[in-house]
C-alpha cells in the first residue's frame, strides 16, 4: 500500500461544498493541514457540506476526530450534510470520536498577570505567617510529647534512636572531620599571612583556637548536618507521607510523632554535640600543623601558647550551641517531611525548604548566641 | 505491516527467564499474542504477571530467552530501533504513573509533542479527544495528578497511553479500583479501541468480569510459566487445581453466570 501524505480538495460543483480527503489520515501526517481544514471550517460555517471519506487510506482517531471536527464546524446545515464513502472501520472510528471534541481545560485558571503577581505576594505573605506558625506549634508538639515520652520511658524508641544516631551522627563524622580540619587549617594559614606584617605570627594560637572552639566547629557541624541530615529527614518522612504510611500509621495507633519524630531530634540532639567536638578538634590540629610547617610555631610551642592563652570558656561557648542547632535542624527536617502532600514535585519543595530554613535558623541562633555572650562577657 | 487475514504474533516470548539476585520469577515462559487480539493474563498475587509485563516492555531485562514485540528482538535492536517500537505501543500502569508536575492534559500532549512534533491546537485536540474518550470530565484536563482519585488516575493513564494511538497497549490491572459502571465503561471502551483502531491488547487483570467480557484469549501464569494459554472456555475447563480454584470460586462463578444472562 502506497502512503501518502493527508490532503484534501474542495469541490463546490452543483453547488454543493464537497471536501475529498485522501492519502494517510494518521496523526503524524496531519499537522501540516491541520491549519488549512481550520481556515476551511471557518470560511464554510452554515454551509452544507459533504465530506467525501472514500480516498482515506489509513484513519486513525486523531484523523476522524479533525474530519468530525470540520463536520460539525458548518453548525447551521440542513440534513444534507453528511460524511461519506466511509469503510465499516472507519465509520465505527468516526462514530466513536463523535462524542468526543469538546475541547479541555489544559492549565489551572490563571488571572491576568497584575492580579497574579498581587496574588502570589498575597499568598507569599500569608504562607510565611501561616508557616511560622505550624512550625511553631508543631515545635510545642514535640516538647509536649517528649514530656510524656519521659514520663513513660517505655514509649521511648531506643532502636530507631541508636539506629539514627548512627545514620545521621556517626557517619557524617569523616566528612565533618575533614571539612573541619581543612577549615582550621585555611585560618591559620590566612592568620599567619596578616599576623605576620605585625610580627606577631604567634597570635595565630588565639586566632584558630577562639574561631574553631567558639564558632567553625560548631558552625560547620550544624550546616553540614543541616544539608546532610536535615534533608534526609525530610526526604524519609516526606516518602512515606505520600505511600500513604503515616495515615497507616495513625489507624494502628502508632503516635508518628513518637515512631519518627521523637527518635530523630533525640538522635541528632545527641550526636551534633558529639561530632562538633570532634571537629573542633580537628580544626585545632589543622591549624596547629599548619602553623608547625609553614611557621616557626612548633607543635610544643602551640600547645603551651593555647594552654595559656584560650580559656576554657570559648569551648563551652561552642558547645553550648550544639544541641540547640541540633533541636532546630531535626524538628524542621521532620516538619517539612510531614508537609509533603501528594506529589514528587512537593517532597522536593519541601526538602529544599527543610535544608534552607534550618540554615537560615541556624545563623539566626549563632548571632543570638553571639550578641549574648557579648553582653554577659562570656 | 498490519497482519489482515492471517494471524500474526504481535509478541512472542520463548524460554524467558526473570530473576531478582536468586529469586527466579519466570523460567522457560513461552507466550504468544497475535495481532488484534485482547490477551489476558492471570495469575495469583506474586505469580509474576506484572513482571512479564515489565520484561516485554524493556523494563527488566531478562536473564535468559527471548522477547521479540514487532518480530524485532527487543532488547538487542538499536536505539533507533528502539524507539520506533516504543511509539507503536502505550503502557497503562497500576497506579496510572502520570508525570506530578504536569497537568492531566500536558501528560497526554507530552508523547503528541515527543513524538509527533504536533504543537498548538492541533495536540490540545487530540489531548482533549483522548481525555473525554476514557471518560473523564474536560475539567479534568487542567487538574494535577494529585487533585485526582486513583480511577480517575487510572483513565488519564490510559488516555496518555492511548495518545499516539499505539497498535499494542499494555494495561496492568486496568480495572482495578474503579467502580463496577465505571470498570464496565472501561471494558467497553476497550472493546470499541479494538474494534476501530485493531488495537491489541495485552492486559494483566484480576477482574472476572472484564476477562469474560474482552478477553479473546486468557493466559494463566502459575509455576513460573504460563501453565494455561487459550480462549476463556477452553483455560477454564484446564486440569489444574489454581485454574479451577479460580474459575469455579465464588466470584468465578458469578461473573460467569452475569455474562450468560
Amino acid at each position: 500500500m502506497a502512503n501518502s501524505a493527508a490532503s484534501f480538495d474542495i469541490d463546490v460543483n452543483s453547488g454543493l461544498l464537497r471536501l475529498i480527503a485522501h492519502g494517510d489520515w494518521r496523526a503524524r501526517f496531519l499537522a501540516s493541514i491541520d491549519s488549512r481544514l481550520r481556515d476551511f471550517s471557518d470560511d464554510s460555517v452554515g454551509r452544507d457540506l459533504v465530506i467525501d471519506v472514500s480516498g482515506i487510506e489509513r484513519l486513525d482517531t486523531t484523523g476522524a476526530m479533525m474530519l468530525q471536527r470540520t463536520f460539525f464546524a458548518c453548525d447551521s446545515r440542513t440534513n444534507i450534510s453528511k460524511i461519506v464513502g466511509a469503510s465499516d472501520a472507519q465509520q465505527t472510528l468516526l462514530d466513536q470520536v463523535a462524542g468526543h471534541l469538546a475541547p479541555c481545560h489544559v492549565t489551572p485558571f490563571h488571572p491576568n498577570a497584575f492580579l497574579a503577581v498581587l496574588d502570589r505576594l498575597g499568598k507569599g505573605v500569608e504562607d510565611v505567617y501561616n508557616a511560622a506558625l505550624e512550625l511553631m506549634s508543631f515545635v510545642g508538639f514535640v516538647l509536649a510529647s517528649t514530656v510524656r515520652v519521659l514520663t513513660r520511658p517505655s514509649h521511648f524508641r531506643w532502636t530507631s534512636t541508636v539506629h539514627h544516631m548512627e545514620e545521621a551522627g556517626l557517619n557524617a563524622i569523616p566528612i565533618v572531620g575533614l571539612m573541619s580540619f581543612l577549615i582550621g587549617a585555611v585560618v591559620a594559614f590566612m592568620g599567619a599571612k596578616i599576623l605576620r606584617l605585625f610580627n606577631a605570627e604567634i597570635f595565630t594560637v588565639e586566632l584558630v583556637g577562639i574561631a574553631v572552639l567558639r564558632e567553625f566547629g560548631v558552625l560547620l557541624t550544624a550546616i553540614l548536618l543541616a544539608g546532610r541530615s536535615g534533608s534526609a529527614f525530610t526526604a524519609q518522612i516526606g516518602s512515606m507521607k505520600i505511600r500513604e504510611e503515616i495515615d497507616a500509621m495513625r489507624v494502628l495507633g502508632l503516635e508518628p510523632m513518637e515512631v519518627l519524630v521523637l527518635p530523630r531530634v533525640f538522635a541528632l540532639v545527641i550526636m551534633l554535640p558529639v561530632i562538633a567536638f570532634i571537629a573542633a578538634i580537628l580544626g585545632l590540629i589543622g591549624g596547629a600543623l599548619v602553623a608547625a610547617s609553614a611557621m616557626d610555631i612548633s607543635i610544643a610551642l602551640f600547645v603551651s601558647r593555647f594552654e595559656e592563652t584560650i580559656v576554657i570558656n570559648h569551648f563551652w561557648a561552642g558547645l553550648i550551641k550544639a544541641p540547640f542547632f541540633a533541636f532546630v535542624i531535626a524538628v524542621i527536617g521532620c516538619f517539612q517531611g510531614m508537609e509533603v502532600e501528594g506529589s514528587a514535585e512537593s517532597l522536593g519543595q519541601r526538602t529544599t525548604l527543610s535544608v534552607v530554613q534550618s540554615l537560615f535558623l541556624v545563623i539566626v541562633i549563632d548571632a543570638f548566641f553571639a550578641m549574648f555572650f557579648l553582653e554577659i562577657d562570656f | 505491516m498490519t497482519g489482515t487475514g492471517a494471524k500474526t504474533n504481535i509478541i512472542e516470548v520463548r524460554g524467558l527467564r526473570t530473576q531478582f539476585d536468586d529469586f527466579i520469577v519466570h523460567d522457560k515462559l513461552d507466550l504468544d499474542v497475535r495481532t488484534g487480539e485482547i490477551m489476558g493474563v492471570v495469575g495469583g498475587s506474586g505469580a509474576g504477571k506484572s513482571v512479564l509485563m515489565r520484561a516485554i516492555i524493556g523494563l527488566k531485562p531478562p536473564s535468559a530467552g527471548e522477547v521479540r514485540v514487532f518480530g524485532e528482538k527487543f532488547y538487542d535492536v538499536d536505539e533507533k530501533t528502539r524507539l520506533s517500537i516504543e511509539r507503536r505501543w502505550g503502557v497503562l500502569f497500576q497506579g496510572g504513573a502520570l508525570f506530578s508536575s504536569l497537568t492531566v492534559a500536558q501528560n497526554v500532549m507530552a508523547p503528541i509533542r515527543e513524538h509527533l512534533d504536533i504543537e498548538g491546537e492541533l495536540a490540545k485536540d487530540m489531548a482533549a479527544l483522548k481525555i473525554s474518550m476514557v471518560g473523564l470530565a474536560a475539567e479534568a484536563g487542567a487538574k494535577y495528578p494529585s487533585e485526582l482519585s486513583g480511577g480517575m488516575r487510572k483513565r488519564a493513564g490510559l488516555a496518555r497511553a492511548l495518545a499516539l494511538d499505539p497498535e499494542l497497549v499494555f494495561l496492568d490491572e486496568p480495572t482495578a479500583g474503579l467502580d463496577p459502571i465505571g470498570a464496565a465503561k472501561f471494558d467497553q471502551l476497550i472493546l470499541n479501541l479494538k474494534e476501530s483502531l485493531g488495537l491489541t491488547v495485552f492486559m494483566v487483570t484480576h477482574d472476572l468480569d472484564t476477562l469474560h467480557t474482552t478477553c479473546d484469549r486468557v493466559a494463566v501464569l502459575a509455576e513460573k510459566r504460563v501453565i494455561a494459554c487459550g480462549p476463556l472456555d477452553e483455560v477454564r475447563h484446564a486440569d489444574h487445581p489454581w485454574i479451577q480454584e479460580y474459575f469455579s470460586g465464588p466470584r468465578g462463578r458469578a461473573a460467569l453466570a452475569a455474562k450468560a444472562v
